[in-house]
């Protein structure tokens, strides 16, 4: 053991004794570092939370194309069947991985998944593609297998449904690696030579494996670029296949898919049939409606009189209502009448007459007796006044002798001799008449 | 193409029988709606009475393609 080996020689121990022991080993582990050459060869690291190792998959082998149907992708958990082989240049040992397979669903499984994804990005399962399927077809292309219970099954439902369309079959084989190519090809003759309403591609259930040709990718373009409606009817209910997402109408069995595809025809003749039933009853009613009505016209055209009695009665009602409406009014108003004769009466002038002449009297006898007790007042105060006149008169004086002088320019009564003067003219009053006098001579006192 | 016709001219029917229930037409139309009605009957009733179908296979290559009757139709009922 104490012998001196060169780098080479380590090396090439390592090499065998590492080849000899890993032989072939399965590993599992998770893809990182994926990265694809021009070479067509496929470098990773397969690695778990505490180790890893490189990976190769050599292009030669074939192994990746034939016995992997699906992409290796960064984190996916694969478990690899493979030998280690040991790099002598770089002293490096790599899992030269001869089958890979995804843990946890199987490889195939995984393709369907990643071509499902694929097409679905690229949109080939939009609705807006899928073409209207054809109410009543006249004419069905049906690829399938010309044997079995597929066939069969397609031909007596159409048949018992729909017994008037023709059927075209175009014969494949729906199982095995050339499936898929005869299923192109026959959708082209159909397109190309078939005169056919709408194509049904059928097939019965199976594994995975059976419905293969199914999930093929150039069939899928292939559906998808069709100018006729295609009806996918593969497997069964719970199975879904890329043709099904790419076809203009998915049946979950053949048998569904020739229901879909044909109109039951006892429905659309006894559907037919109620119809022009409907339609004669609505055309007699309507008949019957028009004559109905011209028979109502003829019946109110036939007798105007009835007209004329109408006009009377309505007359005559107008009449007696016209009648007991002058009636009332006359009522009223002699009522009303009457009324104000009441209010008159009550405001007469008569009463108010004998009243004020009630006052009158008083004022009258008032005023009489007034007048009458002022009157002999009157008197009583003039016999008195008269009788102390009388005492004061100077008619009294005069009668006593005395005479009064007054000049007679002026008629003032003279006093003095003063305002007298010689030759003046005086008038001389007497008790009983008077004189004229001229002054001759004036004494003085 | 007749086959589209046949749904359009069933819905076209239809329309006729429903406006015709509804009695709001006027005579003379219904009469004109009961006429075509009846040639709608006519047409759908050819296209659901033709002879009986044919059941055919296409055979042979791309540039040889020749119709053939199936066989085992009979074996189908």
């Amino acid at each position: 053991m104490n012998e001196i080996l060169t780098v080479t020689q380590l090396n090439n121990n390592i090499k065998f004794l590492l080849e000899e022991t890993f032989e072939s080993v399965l590993v599992e582990g998770e893809v990182s570092n994926l990265r694809r050459p021009q070479s067509g060869h496929v470098y990773f690291t397969l690695k778990d939370d505490k180790s890893q190792i490189k990976a190769v998959f050599f292009h030669k082998f074939g192994t990746y194309q034939r016995r992997t149907t699906f992409e290796l992708e960064e984190g996916l958990k694969v478990l690899c069947r493979a030998r280690l082989n040991v790099y002598l240049p770089r002293g490096e040992y790599q899992l030269v991985v001869e089958s890979v397979e995804p843990l946890g669903v199987g490889a195939l499984q995984k393709a369907f998944e990643q071509l499902k994804a694929r097409l679905f990005a690229e949109g080939l399962f939009d609705e807006r593609h899928k073409k209207t399927i054809p109410f009543m077809p006249e004419r069905i292309g049906v690829i399938t297998s010309p044997t079995g219970a597929v066939i069969k099954d397609i031909l007596n439902i159409t048949k018992r449904r729909f017994p008037v369309a023709d059927i075209l079959i175009a014969p494949v084989r729906v199982q095995g690696n050339e499936a898929a190519p005869e299923i192109i090809q026959a959708l082209r003759n159909l397109q190309s030579h078939g005169d056919v309403d709408v194509i049904v591609i059928a097939r019965g259930g199976g594994s995975l494996e059976d419905i293969a040709p199914f999930n093929d990718e150039a069939l899928a373009r292939e559906i998808f670029r069709s100018s006729i409606p295609v009806v996918s009817a593969v497997g069964h209910e719970t199975d879904f296949t890329i043709c099904d997402f790419v076809a203009d109408l998915r049946a979950p069995t053949p048998s569904a898919a020739a229901e879909l595809i044909v109109p039951e025809w006892v429905e659309l003749i006894t559907k037919i049939d109620i119809l022009k039933q409907r339609m004669m009853a609505g055309l007699g009613r309507r008949l019957k409606d028009t004559r109905d009505r011209i028979a109502g016209l003829q019946d109110r055209l036939k007798d105007p009189r009835r007209f004329l009695i109408n006009l009377k009665i309505n007359l005559d009602d107008l009449k007696e209502r016209l009648k007991l409406a002058f009636h009332h009014e006359r009522q009223n108003l002699y009522n009303e009448l009457g009324q104000l004769q009441l209010r008159l009466m009550h405001q007469s002038p008569s009463k108010k007459v004998s009243e004020r002449k009630i006052l009158l009297d008083n004022m009258q006898k008032d005023l009489f007796n007034n007048f009458a007790g002022r009157l002999t007042a009157l008197k009583e105060r003039l016999q008195k006044d008269s009788a102390v006149l009388e005492s004061l008169s100077p008619l009294g004086v005069l009668q006593r002798g005395y005479s009064i002088t007054r000049s007679a320019a002026s008629g003032m009564i003279i006093r003095q001799s003063a305002d007298l003067s010689v030759g003046e003219d005086v008038n001389i009053q007497l008790a009983r008449g008077n004189f004229n006098a001229k002054i001759e001579k004036i004494s003085q006192e | 193409m007749a086959k589209e016709k046949f749904e359009d001219a069933l819905e076209k029917l239809e329309d006729i029988v429903k406006k015709m229930e509804s009695g709001d037409m006027p005579l003379d139309e219904a009469l004109k709606s009961f006429e075509e009605g009846i040639k709608i009957i006519r047409f759908c009733s050819s296209k659901l009475e033709e002879t009986q179908r044919r059941v055919e296979m296409l055979l042979g290559k791309e540039d040889s393609l020749q119709v053939k009757r199936f066989e085992g139709e009979d074996d189908c009922g």
